[in-house]
């Protein structure tokens, strides 16, 4: 048995069958993303300094690179599951809402896959 | 578009209440945030580049303008991560009590404030030994 009226349901109204997944991500990578942000901002803050060669042996030990993959993945998906919520809660016209949120999800993709590719790189010895 | 409500319903809540106020700076500072990955994955890219291209990217992170940026950073940093750790402690049922969220709100800001003057102490001591 629905609990939706009919009404309702011919209007579309109602949720989307989504919400639980998107509260339970947000919740995760919140959880995760503590220990990643503290660990990068103390990494960057203890650097022996912002030269090229310091930055890209940091970069190429495996911790560091595994946890800035981490880092990455997960500030983007978090980021994205915010943006979203704020994108859908202000843009109330359905077209720009839905152009908007194409163009939210197509940033945070080309974010997540250039970070992970920059961070291979270095680790990978590919740059000079 | 639906003629029904929608939110955000700004026009109905009593403004800068600590329960608004605290709400807003958490998605506020959390979009801050999101434009901040840009400026990450750009340095992430120049140092993957090679020496030539991080030296280009550096003029532009050491410039007056993104200089502003990492301040407002910072800050929206101290505050998402703490106020984000209030949130996961709501989530397990605790601290929902108007009096203990009340306490929470002050807790979150002292604790943001700390947290802000301490990366600033660290990092105005690296600006100072240029290291």
């Amino acid at each position: 048995m629905s609990l939706r009226s009919p009404l309702g349901k011919v209007l579309g109204q109602g949720a989307a069958r989504g919400g639980v997944r998107h509260w339970w991500h947000q919740r995760l990578t919140s959880l995760a993303l503590v220990p990643l942000t503290v660990w990068f901002v103390v990494s960057l803050l203890t650097l022996p300094s912002f030269s090229y060669l310091t930055l890209s042996s940091w970069m190429s030990q495996s911790w560091t690179a595994l946890l800035l993959i981490l880092l990455v993945l997960v500030a983007t998906w978090h980021s994205q599951l915010g943006v979203r919520v704020v994108v859908e809660d202000y843009v109330h016209e359905a077209g720009a809402r839905t152009l908007t949120l194409v163009l939210v999800g197509f940033a945070h993709v080309l974010l997540a896959v250039a970070g992970v590719f920059a961070v291979l790189r270095v680790a990978f010895g590919a740059a000079s | 578009m639906p003629t029904r409500p929608l939110s955000p319903h700004l026009s109905v809540y009593r403004m800068f209440r600590y329960t608004l106020a605290t709400s807003f700076a958490n998605r506020a500072t959390g979009v801050a945030l999101s434009a901040g990955l840009v400026l990450l994955v750009y340095w992430l890219m120049s140092v993957a580049g090679g020496a030539h291209s991080y030296a280009r990217a550096v003029r532009v992170l050491t410039s007056p303008l993104v200089r502003l940026i990492y301040a407002g950073l910072i800050i929206s940093f101290c505050y998402h991560l703490v106020a984000g750790v209030r949130h996961l402690v709501w989530d397990t049922g605790h601290g929902l009590e108007r009096a203990q969220s009340q306490k929470s709100a002050w807790l979150v800001i002292t604790l943001s404030v700390l947290l802000v003057v301490l990366i600033c102490y660290r990092v105005w001591l690296i600006g100072a030994h240029g290291s």
